[in-house]
């Protein structure tokens, strides 16, 4: 098939190319035919034109000839009547033969056609005794012998010089002159004769012949009268030769034509009267014009005829040649073109085989990742939970020491692939936003609480600042952004062992006018700051830890700006919402006091696999992917990340984010898996803070501020003693004094003792109504115990404001039926899974009992009410609309009916009805989720495409089995309302 | 017996279970699910699928006996079988499902057929194992002792 296929596509390209040249081939035919025709058609026009051209020459050469011939009968006819006059009107003849000849010779250049006149009397045979008489000669005829007896004569008695020879000649005794006698009396016209070579100069010529009539003819006088009233006739020969020769001579033109005059009187044997018969054999296109001497009887016709054939134009070789060649080179042009369409075409079609390839490399190597990560995890699982077994088993220190490195090591391959999974996501492209309302300073706290063991065993300050003007909600998508944020903190506190991690978030709008404000202020504190290094030897920078940070914009200077910027702060916030409708730029910033990143790796920090050096892995552990995930998804967000960072000093991480802020949201239509809802009963207590590191005081404030606390500072005890002791107006707040909050650095046994003696005193003194609860706040869990002693509470950092909600309320005695028990601190999602599931209804389907029963039992355990089918079918007669399910997980692969089309019918379900009853006080009764289910698959296998089909088919989500608690609080986090009404808010 | 030497015993066999991965992770997440709410779950999802998973496994046997083997409806029901021992953790069982699939997706029937005895082999395995675990744990609970938990 794959061979066949392929002979075939060649073959066709075979066809296909001789078919190209085929057309090539007949283009260049075609191009040579239009040569032809362009050639043969000039050629056409241009004989046409010579055509032309010799009509209109041989007709003048006609016309001409004619005229002088009229010309030349003219003066003949003046002849005729010179002698009518002279000769017969006169009595007697005043004319004689000397006077004729001397005339005639003085007006031959009149008559430049004639060689010579003569004039013959009219004899008739009674007369010619008398007339040769008087004549004294004999008449004789052509012969030169006397003529023979004849009934008439005709004699010639006048001659020009030029034909005295004829002198005494009977001119009717020649044949031709007879009959033109007789012609020329019959019409009284001048008559011509049959051309014949002439006597004298040997050229053709013709003689002419008019009658002389005597006077008083009429015009229209019959055959008799004019035989009767003839004289005489007059006689001249015309050298027709010399005639046209002079004539041609005078026109242009003369060279290039042959013309031939034919006395043509006998149509069917023309005689010639002027030029040689052409003897080449060369016919070439001839005119004939009509020539009309004026002679009744005869018919004259020239014939002209170029002298060489006509020559072929230029033009007509050039102009189809350079048509030819523009057809060469369009055909060229359109061969080049289509050959390199053809090859594009080839090229492309490669492209996207390759394209195609590749993209099935793509999918490939996703669904080996996918897999092997998969396969990976289950025997790590194995591993884990050994390992976990043979921790519980007595053990040495050193076999301890070996399965703990184990199953730390063994943790940090399952983050890696994780990690590489999302990586995998980030190219392949998949990953997408999402856009849920979100509490940001709870998710905060969130991220921070999850590293707050680790901050306690370094004892390095840990602290979260949220400024005001900061929108409580916005709309974005949270996990991703918590992501980021978990890898920041998660870096730095990987890479800190002292000082301090501060996350700020801040109003992009603000932050920049501070800055900006700030630079002004900054040489000047500057200056400030180096006299304080020179004059006190113990110096510490403003920071949270009292550490020197990598960004020094980041300082007690700064943001002491930006505390007290909120008026204006929150103009710009406004404005900026005016600007860009109801997004929200933040800039958080994470600042660390660490080891900070070597110069020459700054450049290389979010690459993908890159750390510092081997030795930074070796030491820290990661695998650097991390970062490059963070850029990724900041950049997603619609944002930027830098960083500032100096070795051995600490770096910070700074990026700015988008999200969209909807004024119109009610805290209660949110899902409050996302938003916290702090206790209000805390509102408007008193406390009093000491510390005496501004930043970190802001910091504990901004959580008091949360719960509604009102707080004053004192940078020391003795302060706090002086300005609650004191008289100086703290009256109000001394009288309600309720909480006292301590430093754990501020604070020291002597002073501490004199400070509660005093608030003992006050008390006795009736100024304060309560001894103030006193509660330490310390980075370390260090001499817990033993502080214990001295405070009603030990609150470890980092400061979370649901904790310190809770111990308030702890020691204040409130009643407090939110439970903190230590082990849901410790674990977070299992007792965020007891709050997402608690008392949700929850439908499980999956056709394989056992499936169903672990399933049912995991759900069970974080206090879901699960109820059990088998069959898809089952399922949806349960699940009419509106639902009374919370949420259902649904097995993918069941025979009847699968999981897709179970959830596509519900969905179809659900739309047919919330279109029937779809009515403003329903929605608003019953809210959307009792219309819209969320569905869950189940299934065995995590890849990409698994999802993709789940979303497809109208689900919400997967859950790969069997369930992890991770997993599974991810994938109904999103989907499923917590139910804060189900636990009690205070 | 002395409750300790019992719940030690306990610990030994399920060890030994893990070592030789009879059982995998997802039985101790099993065993976390267990709570005093639901006493005996971890005996009633086990004994559900001793009984499931016996019926496929004899529906298997008779379907390949048979002249003309509907080889879907094999591949469903191990494709039900690995489903039940993912779930409860019986590792082995779950492996061995997992070639037959294999090598069902390959078109090798004899293979397929190949994987007939180790399964139910395997299934005779964890069934007796996990009955005498059951076993010494209602010893432990009549001698008056917890089970000893796993840790996660």
């Amino acid at each position: 098939m794959g061979v066949g296929g392929k002979q075939l596509v060649s073959v066709r390209k075979k066809r296909w190319w001789l078919n190209r040249t085929a057309l090539m081939v007949l283009w260049v035919f075609i191009s040579g035919l239009i040569w032809v025709g362009l050639h043969l058609y000039s050629r056409r026009d241009s004989m046409q034109k010579a055509e032309d051209n010799l009509v209109s020459m041989c007709n003048d050469r006609a016309r001409m000839l004619q005229d002088q011939f009229a010309v030349s009968v003219n003066h003949f006819q003046a002849l005729a009547i010179l002698i009518s006059t002279f000769h017969y009107e006169k009595h007697p003849s005043v004319l004689d033969q000397d006077t004729f000849a001397y005339y005639t010779a003085k007006t031959a250049l009149e008559r430049p056609l004639l060689n010579g006149v003569a004039y013959a009397q009219r004899v008739l045979r009674s007369e010619r005794e008398a007339f040769e008489r008087r004549q004294g000669w004999t008449i004789k005829s052509f012969e030169g012998t006397p003529s023979p007896e004849k009934d008439e004569y005709a004699a010639v008695i006048y001659s020009q010089e030029t034909v005295s020879y004829i002198e005494a000649l009977d001119m009717m005794s020649g044949e031709e002159d007879h009959e033109n006698i007789l012609k020329a009396r019959a019409t009284g016209k001048a008559v011509l004769t049959n051309p014949f070579r002439l006597l004298g100069s040997n050229h053709l010529g013709v003689v002419l012949t008019f009658a002389v009539y005597r006077s008083g003819l009429p015009k229209d006088a019959t055959l008799e009268q004019r035989i009767e009233a003839t004289l005489g006739y007059l006689g001249g020969a015309f050298d027709v030769e010399s005639l046209v020769e002079n004539l041609l001579r005078q026109l242009a033109g003369n060279q290039d034509i042959v013309v031939n005059v034919y006395d043509v009187t006998n149509a069917s044997q023309p005689l010639i009267m002027y030029g040689a018969q052409s003897t080449n054999s060369y016919q070439s296109p001839s005119h004939v014009s009509v020539l009309d001497f004026g002679d009744p009887f005869r018919k004259h016709e020239m014939k002209c005829r170029y002298r060489q054939k006509v020559p072929i134009p230029l033009s007509a070789i050039t102009t189809p040649s350079g048509v030819f060649v523009i057809c060469m080179l369009a055909g060229y042009i359109l061969f080049a073109a289509w050959s390199r369409y053809d090859s594009v075409k080839e090229d492309w079609r490669k492209s996207e085989e390759l394209k195609l390839r590749a993209e099935a490399a793509d999918v490939a190597k996703s669904q080996f990742l996918a897999t092997v990560s998969h396969e990976i995890r289950t025997p790590m699982n194995g591993v884990l939970g050994m390992l976990d077994m043979l921790l519980d088993t007595d053990l040495n220190l050193i076999q301890r020491d070996c399965a703990q490195t184990a199953r730390v090591c063994g943790k940090a391959l399952i983050s890696l692939m994780n990690e590489v999974l999302d990586r995998e996501k980030i190219e392949s492209g998949k990953l997408e936003l999402e856009a849920v309302p979100f509490d940001l300073r709870f998710l905060l706290d969130d991220v921070l609480s999850l590293f707050s063991s680790k901050s306690r065993e370094k004892g390095i300050e840990l602290a979260v600042f949220v400024s005001d003007n900061v929108p409580q909600v916005v709309i974005g998508d949270p996990g991703r952004f918590r992501q980021i944020i978990t890898n920041l903190v998660g870096n730095s506190v990987k890479f800190t062992k002292r000082g301090h991690i501060f996350v700020q978030v801040h109003l992009a709008g603000s932050l920049y006018q501070c800055i900006s404000l700030s630079e002004e202020v900054e040489s000047l504190a500057k200056n400030i700051q180096d006299k304080m290094l020179v004059d006190t030897f113990n110096y510490t920078p403003n920071t949270l830890s009292g550490f020197e940070a990598a960004d020094s914009t980041n300082n007690w200077e700064n943001f002491r700006l930006l505390l007290n910027e909120p008026c204006s702060g929150l103009n710009a916030s406004e404005h900026a919402c005016k600007w860009t409708s109801n997004k929200v730029t933040l800039v958080v910033s994470v600042e660390d006091t660490g080891i900070g990143i070597p110069v020459h790796a700054q450049d290389r920090v979010f690459t993908p696999f890159m750390q510092v050096d081997s030795s930074a892995s070796r030491m820290y552990g990661g695998t650097g992917i991390g970062l490059s995930i963070s850029k990724y998804l900041v950049e997603l967000m619609g944002g930027q990340i830098s960083f500032v960072s100096r070795p051995h000093v600490g770096s910070t991480f700074t990026f700015t984010a988008m999200f969209q802020q909807d004024e119109n949201i009610e805290f209660g239509d949110l899902h409050s898996a996302l938003v916290e809802c702090l206790p209000d009963d805390l509102r408007g207590m008193n406390a009093f803070l000491i510390d005496g590191r501004p930043v970190r005081s802001s910091v504990t404030m901004y959580h008091l501020k949360r719960l509604g606390i009102r707080a004053d500072v004192a940078t020391n005890i003795k302060m706090a003693l002086h300005s609650i002791s004191g008289q100086n107006g703290l009256q109000r707040t001394r009288k309600q004094l309720q909480v006292l909050l301590v430093e754990r650095d501020a604070w020291d046994l002597e002073t501490y003792s004199i400070l509660l003696d005093q608030l003992e005193e006050l008390k006795k003194k009736g100024l304060i109504s309560e001894t103030p609860k006193t509660i330490l706040l310390s980075t370390s869990e260090l001499n817990r115990a033993e502080l214990n002693l001295y405070f009603d509470m030990v609150i470890t950092k980092p400061l979370r404001a649901s904790t310190l909600a809770a111990c308030l309320q702890n020691i204040l005695r409130l009643k407090d039926t939110r439970s903190l028990s230590g082990k849901e601190k410790e674990n977070g999602s299992a007792s965020a899974l007891h709050r997402l599931l608690d008392g949700k209804k929850i439908l499980v389907v999956d056709d394989n009992k056992v499936n169903l029963m672990v399933a049912a039992g995991s759900l069970k355990k974080y206090g879901a009410n699960v109820v059990c089918v088998e069959r898809g079918r089952d399922a949806l007669a349960l699940l009419r609309p509106p639902h009374d399910f919370d949420a259902c997980f649904m097995d993918i692969q069941m025979p009847e009916m699968d999981g897709f089309e179970a959830t596509r019918q519900i969905r179809l379900m659900e739309g047919n009805e919330k279109l029937r009853s779809l009515g403003p006080t329903t929605l608003e009764h019953s809210g959307w989720s009792s219309w819209r289910l969320p569905v869950l698959a189940m299934t065995a296998d995590v890849i990409q495409a698994t999802y993709e089909e789940c979303i497809k088919w109208g689900m919400d989500g997967y859950i790969s089995k069997p369930f992890d608690e991770e997993q599974l609080y991810q994938a109904i986090s999103g989907s499923l309302v917590s139910n804060s009404n189900a636990s009690p808010v205070l | 017996m002395d409750v300790s030497m019992l719940q030690r015993t306990y610990t030994d066999l399920l060890t030994s279970l893990f070592r030789e991965g009879i059982l995998n992770q997802q039985f101790i997440e099993l065993q976390q699910l267990q709570d005093e709410n639901n006493p005996g779950f971890v005996n009633e999802v086990v004994s559900l699928f001793f009984e499931d998973a016996g019926r496929l496994i004899t529906e298997l046997i008779s379907n390949f006996n048979q002249q003309a083997v509907d080889y879907k409806k094999v591949d469903a029901y191990v494709h039900q079988l690995k489903g039940s021992s993912a779930s409860i953790g019986a590792e082995k069982i779950r492996s061995v499902c997992q070639t037959f699939r294999e090598y069902y997706d390959k078109n090798d029937i004899q293979g397929c057929y190949n994987c007939i005895q180790p399964l139910k082999q395997e299934f005779m395995t964890f069934k007796s194992k996990l009955e005498a675990l059951f076993a010494l744990e209602q010893q432990i609970v009549a001698a008056g002792g917890s089970i000893p938990m796993m840790r996660h």
